[in-house]
């Protein structure tokens, strides 16, 4: 059976503007645009007191430190109350002695999920995948990951995503395959023949004129 | 509500929020600053404080009301 727009909501592209909302969470309401001049994770889980999501849950309460070095906020969201997140930090903070510092909002109505398209109904008609939404400090989405409900996320990749992200604002350049900070990044392609030749006199380290890459 | 309980007084962050705006009227920045809580927090915060009317926004800064005043 096709699903209708209301069950699957907006899919949002990179490089648009995240959604406006304002929604419950368990640090008050909170609207998207508290965050701006920070970076943000929004990001999205099926349920509370689920294994997956708890183990999720503590690596990104384990992380946030470090994405707090780096300007960037963490906030959590699934379909289940306030009351039910709360129990649920509670709870893991009982059981493993991790807290979890970031808000998490109660998106009981979809209102926030469908705006992100975060509801996939081929995996579930109720619940949120597990998505990633990297928001920059202007509030345009610059990442967009999207897990299944099996597959727990790979925190290290996160940070390898904010980590690249700000090193290509500030230094205006691309960053290679599997690179990690201290790597050499790429610079951008000459858009002109002239641009090409000078390129291959700069010291560069160049496979030709359209691959070259420094350190910074 | 994050800063202000259902009884009508602050919260421990919002009485932060309220003590620090003591000395006089602040950006949402600077409360951040001297609070030490996050700038999402504080501006959602100040918010709810505003509904309160524990403070009142004027271009951008909050200063805390005579209401407020008589909480901290």
């Amino acid at each position: 059976m096709e699903e209708t727009k209301e069950q699957i909501g907006h899919m949002p592209r990179i490089g648009e503007m995240a959604p406006a909302f304002e929604a419950v969470t368990t640090h008050g309401m909170l609207k998207l645009e508290d965050f701006k001049g920070s970076w943000l994770i929004l990001f999205s889980h099926p349920a509370d007191f689920t294994p997956v999501c708890t183990t999720e849950f503590m690596a990104f309460a384990k992380i946030y430190p470090e994405l707090q070095k780096r300007g960037v906020e963490l906030l959590g969201l699934s379909v289940d109350s306030v009351s039910s997140h709360i129990a649920w930090a509670r709870n893991v903070e009982e059981k493993t002695g991790v807290k979890i510092p970031f808000p998490i909002i109660a998106d009981l109505n979809k209102e926030v999920s469908l705006a992100f398209g975060m509801i996939h109904p081929g995996q579930s008609k109720t619940e949120t995948v597990r998505c990633v939404f990297i928001i920059d400090p202007n509030q345009k989405i610059r990442t967009i990951l999207y897990y299944p409900l099996s597959t727990g996320r790979n925190m290290d990749e996160i940070l390898r995503l904010i980590d690249a992200l700000q090193t290509t604002d500030k230094h205006g350049v691309a960053t290679p395959a599997n690179w990690r900070p201290g790597d050499k990044v790429v610079v951008p392609p000459p858009n002109t023949q002239e641009m090409a030749e000078e390129r291959l006199k700069q010291g560069y380290e160049c496979i030709d004129w359209y691959l070259c890459k420094k350190k910074l | 509500m994050a800063c202000v309980s259902p009884d009508g007084k602050p919260t421990e962050s919002g009485a932060k929020m309220l003590r620090a705006l003591r000395a006089g009227s602040k950006f949402p920045e600077e409360v951040a600053q001297e609070t030490g809580l996050p700038l999402f927090r504080v501006r959602s915060g100040l918010r709810e404080l505003s509904q309160a009317d524990l403070v009142v926004e004027k271009t951008g800064k909050y200063e805390i009301t005579d209401k407020g005043t008589a909480l901290v």
